[in-house]
């Protein structure tokens, strides 16, 4: 192939003049970093409540959770994106939409929340089964002891069901965090349009996403210890 | 410290290994009188691959048959049309390959593409890895705002919001102008032209900074096309678009460069340049009305492949 190799060329001024090449995917990374922690934030308490709303005794409450399941599950996240980006705005009142527009880093905010509630949807999944595993009779033994509906859930049924979850929830963690890079279609400069921008800027395509690509696994890895670390520490005694 | 150390040897096995590939590449082109090269293989398989664009309006684009038609793609037939001519074949066959901004340059360098037809501009930077045949037009940066917004110079945007695309040259020069004249403007990046030109479509930017020809293909062919103007102070000079090959092949950019110069030269690429720039096109009729410049009549007269924009 005919290509002129440069792995220095991190260490090179971009020319955006703020710093090297380096710089640039570093503060991409911070980017997706703090678009993937807090639209986890949002994943898991909403898709917690509606995973438990799944699995209550009311059929309302059921049907809410999975009219918010199929919904945010079924279309597709890049659809959803442009849909908080573009559309939203549009229906609101006129003076609230242009707020929205002219908002500065919008497209973080925006990005978090669409990935926020994409990813609850899933986490949501996660939470219902998870309760559902469970032998029936520890929800039973919870009426039993006199316990309400909700201490059952908060002492019995969610602190066994999340242990049960964690190695799906890891695995949900890890997809958001490379959702992220969807939010490349709204502006958000993280990791992967950085990526982009610097093999335009310097024409070393391979060399950038090689990058990219040691960063992103890089990540995962690191999730992926802490994760099988906290495994073994919360595990069920007995269970394993 | 372990992981770097790895690290840095897996880096140099790679920039070992792509030296050895250059040399390689280097002593099977020795040959004085033989065939070399991209030639060698046109010659050996009776292909030409040509690369286009899907979108870029008027140069490289799919029409209504989702056939690649444009002003770039007629060039590289005329070039493929010449390479057959040079080689003696009594048959080439074009073969069409689809590129996109980010794979342009690698499917050139790996071999994939032979000439790339498009809207890329030639610059240093890019001419480390391909080369450049003759340039076939001028653009200079310039933004696009809606009428209503009474926007004509680089000074109207003080304090407003503009887009342009990530990753292009045009939003490192509207970065530095915001530096230089300290016009604290708040640059969203978007991640295409269609993308850019729709958040000044919602409101979300007041300006979309771009090349001006492109800017005028999205403007022509938008809903309301007389809603948007293009500010008449540019924020660079005119820089060159050129036609992408594979670089150190001496003998096939000699044949490219000859073909290129001749059209340019001859009546037939002013009929080209009226056809695409100042007729309508393909597929709905619009009409860029971009009648040739005083710099392009110049680098049509005396062809060039220069990347510098004060050679123009």
């Amino acid at each position: 192939m005919n290509y002129n190799w440069n792995w220095r060329i991190f260490f090179e001024p971009s020319p955006e003049g703020t710093g090297t090449y380096a710089d640039m995917l570093l503060s991409g990374l911070s980017w997706t970093i703090a678009t993937a922690l807090c639209s986890w934030i949002i994943a898991f308490s909403l898709g917690s409540l509606i995973g438990v709303l799944r699995t209550l005794p009311s059929r309302g409450a059921q049907r809410v959770g999975t009219t918010y399941v199929e919904l945010f599950r079924n279309i597709p996240l890049l659809v959803q994106m442009f849909l908080w980006f573009y559309v939203v705005p549009e229906i609101l009142p006129g003076s609230w939409g242009t707020w929205l527009k002219q908002l500065p880093n919008s497209s973080f905010y925006t990005a978090v929340i669409c990935l926020g509630f994409f990813t609850a949807s899933r986490v949501a999944e996660q939470v219902r089964t998870g309760i559902e595993t469970l032998p029936r009779g520890q929800r039973m033994a919870g009426t039993a002891l006199g316990l309400t509906t909700w201490q059952t859930y908060r002492y019995v049924l969610l602190p066994n069901a999340y242990r049960v979850i964690l190695p799906p929830l890891t695995s949900e963690f890890l997809n958001n965090l490379k959702n992220t890079s969807v939010a490349l279609t709204i502006g958000l400069l993280e990791l992967t349009a950085r990526a982009r921008s610097m093999q335009e800027f310097s024409s070393q395509v391979f060399e950038s996403f090689t990058a990219a690509t040691v960063i992103y696994l890089g990540i995962s890895l690191i999730v992926v210890t802490v994760s099988s670390k906290l495994e073994t520490r919360i595990a069920v005694p007995g269970s394993r | 410290m372990h992981f770097g150390h790895h690290r840095s040897v897996a880096l140099s096995a790679a920039v070992v290994l792509a030296s050895a590939m250059g040399i390689t590449l280097g002593a099977s082109g020795a040959g004085a009188q033989e065939l070399t090269g991209t030639l060698k293989k046109i010659k050996e398989t009776g292909e030409i691959t040509i690369g286009y664009r899907d979108a870029s309006v008027p140069f490289s684009y799919l029409d209504g048959d989702q056939k690649p038609v444009g002003y770039a793609f007629e060039i590289c037939k005329k070039i493929a049309e010449a390479v057959k001519t040079n080689l003696k074949l009594t048959k080439l066959e074009v073969k069409l390959n689809p590129v996109t901004s980010a794979t342009r340059i690698p499917l050139i360098a790996n071999g994939t593409v032979d000439l790339e037809c498009g809207s890329t501009t030639n610059n240093v930077d890019r001419q480390k890895q391909v080369a450049f045949t003759n340039t076939h037009f001028l653009t200079a940066t310039r933004y696009v705002a809606k009428k209503s917004a009474k926007l004509d110079t680089i000074e109207d945007l003080k304090g407003k919001t503009v887009v342009s695309t990530s990753g292009t040259t045009n939003i490192r020069q509207i970065n530095e102008a915001n530096t230089a004249r300290s016009l604290g403007l708040t640059i969203l990046p978007a991640k295409d032209h269609a993308e850019a030109f729709l958040m000044v479509e919602t409101g979300r930017a007041a300006a979309f900074v771009m090349d001006d020809v492109l800017l005028a293909s999205l403007a022509a062919s938008s809903k309301e096309p007389g809603a948007y103007a293009i500010s008449t102070e540019a924020l660079s000079k005119p820089e060159p678009y050129g036609i992408m090959l594979r670089k150190d092949d001496a003998p096939f950019k000699a044949v490219v460069d000859e073909a290129t110069a001749k059209l340019y030269k001859s009546p037939e690429g002013k009929v080209l340049y009226e056809t695409w720039f100042t007729k309508p096109i393909p597929p709905r009729g619009i009409n860029l009305s971009l009648p040739m410049s005083d710099p392009m009549k110049k680098a049509f007269e005396s062809p060039s492949d220069s990347a510098d924009p004060a050679a123009y």
